[in-house]
């Protein structure tokens, strides 16, 4: 009978494999469920997966899709790994994409270079102050921010519902819920000719590489990582964790907020009432699935990017429901965190496992 | 502001409290236990997506009352196995069970968008409902109504007068001791797993069968969320829990009752009450923090093994 026996030590080695593993079952699980729902398995993988990839212009909308999912999951990562669980990227990302329309708009008929950073730090802000709102709960009032981050995602949502169906909604466009076109001025331009690709997409490699900076070769990450670890050892050592705290739920925050600017400036061009199709969720996913690490975060990003463009594909191509996307993201959460089992523990023969506990011994 | 309009107000409060009821009781349960499932959200949907299907296929509510009970379970099911065989993080586990439960509903229900059924209709107790205003209130109700009252003076039993409560409280404060004294404590956890799931998915046929009653991807709206929150609000006892269901339902009807005294705001804005309401009372809840951590089952949340 194999049963589960605990490690002297995590294993590093199940640490890499596990969120490989849980791709390959995750993969495997969506055959079977193509299989059921009579669609050639090999032929919907292909569509979902490499079809999206097979010219310029889908790699391009690969890091359209990408690219606010990786700087929401860069963000979490600092917060996750400081212990605090922020789950409002999807707030602070529509936030952000409401501040940005409001910059945008003041300078619709004016021909000025710089309104279009001007949007994107309004973006960053409107983000930043969102998430300010749930770390001032959480540390003035002690409020559980996961609670919290969550009714800040409803009431964002909200928000933008009520921006676009009055003040914000365009007075010449027939009583559509829509902001106005923004100026020229006010959109990212295009990076390559013969895609939707724009300069959005270079922020992400600057945020990454700053982000490992950040936790790999600054005192501040040793402060975030040390209170994720062990809030009495960061209390003894007299870091701050109300001064951490702030930091990564703004920081988290204004780069969610980016991410809602860039979606707005970028490929959408004006505020409409479904900015993200769940990217701040699946920020959550990347963020898990890369191990709270730049490099893993970025692979895990693109994958989730991939997971998003081709759950668009299958529908047009084969008919299927866009919402599969949604059942391989939580398939993959729960194959990782399963997997993850190993690096705790390994399958043993003997018994004194987890799942068939030795009996209690006498002490003599 | 006459009787009627009042009596009709708190009719229409009973009715958007009760699925916030049902999910509540069911998570004050599971957390009794030491176990923190976020996922309730998800098992709502399915439950949801599971009723309507099954009502819509064979003309029975009853049919579909049942499938949306087993939905919840088998949701909980993955949790349970996840979270307590597997040791994983409960937090983020709830969340995948969220995440995969929005996704599996919205699929599952992808033909059955925006159609409706012949929901539940009510069951006035005879003779009882004919007493004028209290009648109404109380015993004019759809059936699963009084099955939430009933479940809800079932857990204040269980938590006031048995054995079992006691040691579902012994495994949430103190697993260690509580398997000290013979206590199983996997299997009670697993089974309260189920129970929990098992009224979240009853709640989330109440939505689709009986609220509504037709089925629409998200169509919880967050009230799994909000009904964790009523669980803190609630410090863990059901008789707080029963009043922080209703307060909350109120909060949700509120925007209809303010119409009907001829408040004039935007639709959107009101549809932010019941999130924002959340907030101000967890804050109102939270901000004695050694009322808070007496009050939560010490062993919230943390993975536990036999050793």
């Amino acid at each position: 009978m194999m049963t589960l026996a605990k490690r002297q030590q995590p294993s590093h080695f199940w640490v890499y494999l596990s969120p490989l593993l849980a791709i390959a079952l995750t993969l495997a699980t969506g055959s079977l469920l193509f299989a059921l729902l009579d669609v050639d398995p090999l032929h919907a993988l292909t569509t979902f997966f490499i079809t999206p990839l097979s010219d310029t212009f889908g790699v391009g909308e690969l890091l359209i899709k990408s690219t606010p999912i990786l700087l929401c999951a860069l963000g979490l990562s600092l917060c996750y790994r400081a212990g605090i669980w922020n789950i409002g990227a999807e707030g602070q990302l529509i936030a952000g994409s409401i501040s940005t329309t409001l910059i945008a708009l003041a300078f619709i008929d004016s021909n000025t270079g710089f309104s279009l950073p001007l949007a994107l730090l309004a973006g960053m802000l409107g983000g930043a102050v969102f998430a300010g709102i749930a770390a001032l709960l959480k540390y003035q009032f002690n409020t559980n921010e996961i609670l919290t981050t969550i009714m800040l995602n409803y009431i964002a949502y909200h928000l933008l519902q009520w921006g676009v169906h009055g003040p914000l909604r365009d007075p010449n466009g027939f009583n559509f819920p829509e902001s106005a076109l923004f100026d020229a001025n006010t959109i990212l331009p295009i990076l390559l000719d013969g895609t939707r690709a724009h300069l959005g997409v270079l922020f992400t490699p600057i945020v990454l590489v700053l982000t490992w900076v950040l936790l790999s070769k600054s005192f501040a990450g040793f402060q975030i990582e040390t209170l994720g670890l062990s809030p009495l050892s960061a209390r003894m050592a007299g870091f701050s964790s109300k001064k951490i705290g702030y930091s990564v739920f703004l920081l988290s925050g204004a780069l969610a907020g980016l991410a809602g600017a860039i979606e707005v400036t970028g490929p959408i061009g004006q505020l409409v009432p479904q900015v993200s199709p769940g990217y701040g969720f699946a920020a959550i996913i990347v963020a898990f699935l890369g191990r709270l690490h730049p490099v893993g975060i970025m692979l895990a990003g693109l994958l989730m990017g991939l997971i998003h463009l081709g759950g668009e594909l299958v529908q047009l191509e084969l008919g299927l429901p866009k919402s599969i996307t949604g059942i391989f993201q939580g398939l993959l959460l729960f194959y990782l965190l399963s997997c993850d089992v190993f690096i705790q523990y390994r399958l043993t023969t003997q018994p004194g496992g987890l799942l068939h506990p030795k009996k209690t011994q006498k002490v003599t | 502001m006459d009787l009627d309009f009042f009596s009709a107000i708190l009719s229409a409060t009973i009715r958007t409290g009760t699925p916030l009821l049902l999910v509540a009781l069911g998570e004050m349960l599971v957390e009794k236990s030491g176990v923190l499932n976020l996922g309730q959200e998800g098992m709502l949907l399915i439950g949801a997506v599971a009723g309507f299907i099954a009502a819509s296929q064979s003309d029975s509510l009853v049919l579909g009352f049942m499938a949306a009970i087993a939905g919840g379970i088998g949701m909980a099911f993955i949790f349970a196995i996840v979270t307590l065989f597997l040791n994983a993080n409960q937090i983020a586990t709830g969340l995948a069970l969220t995440i995969f439960g929005v996704g599996l509903s919205a699929f599952l229900g992808a033909d059955y968008e925006g159609k409706t059924i012949a929901g539940l209709t009510k069951t006035p107790i005879p003779l009882l409902s004919d007493i004028p205003f209290i009648g109404a209130l109380f015993f004019d109700h759809d059936v699963i109504v009084y099955v939430s009252w009933t479940l809800f003076i079932g857990m204040w039993l269980l938590f006031k007068k048995s054995t079992l409560g006691l040691n579902i409280r012994a495994v949430g404060e103190n697993p260690d001791a509580a398997n000290a004294i013979g206590i199983n404590v996997i299997p009670l956890r697993f089974a309260l797993v189920l129970v929990g799931g098992a009224l979240a998915g009853l709640a989330g046929g109440y939505l689709s069968l009986v609220y509504t009653p037709l089925w629409t991807e998200d169509m919880s709206a967050g009230r799994g969320w909000i009904a964790l929150a009523i669980v803190v609000f609630a410090s863990w006892k059901a008789t707080r829990v029963l009043l922080g269901a209703y307060l909350f339902g109120f909060a949700s009807i509120l925007h209809l009752a303010a119409q009907g005294m001829g408040v004039n705001l935007s639709a959107n804005l009101l549809a932010m009450l019941p999130y924002v309401a959340t907030i101000v009372v967890l804050v109102i809840l939270s901000r004695n923090k050694l009322k808070l951590q007496l009050s939560e089952p010490l062993a919230l949340a943390k993975p536990w093994r036999k050793e």
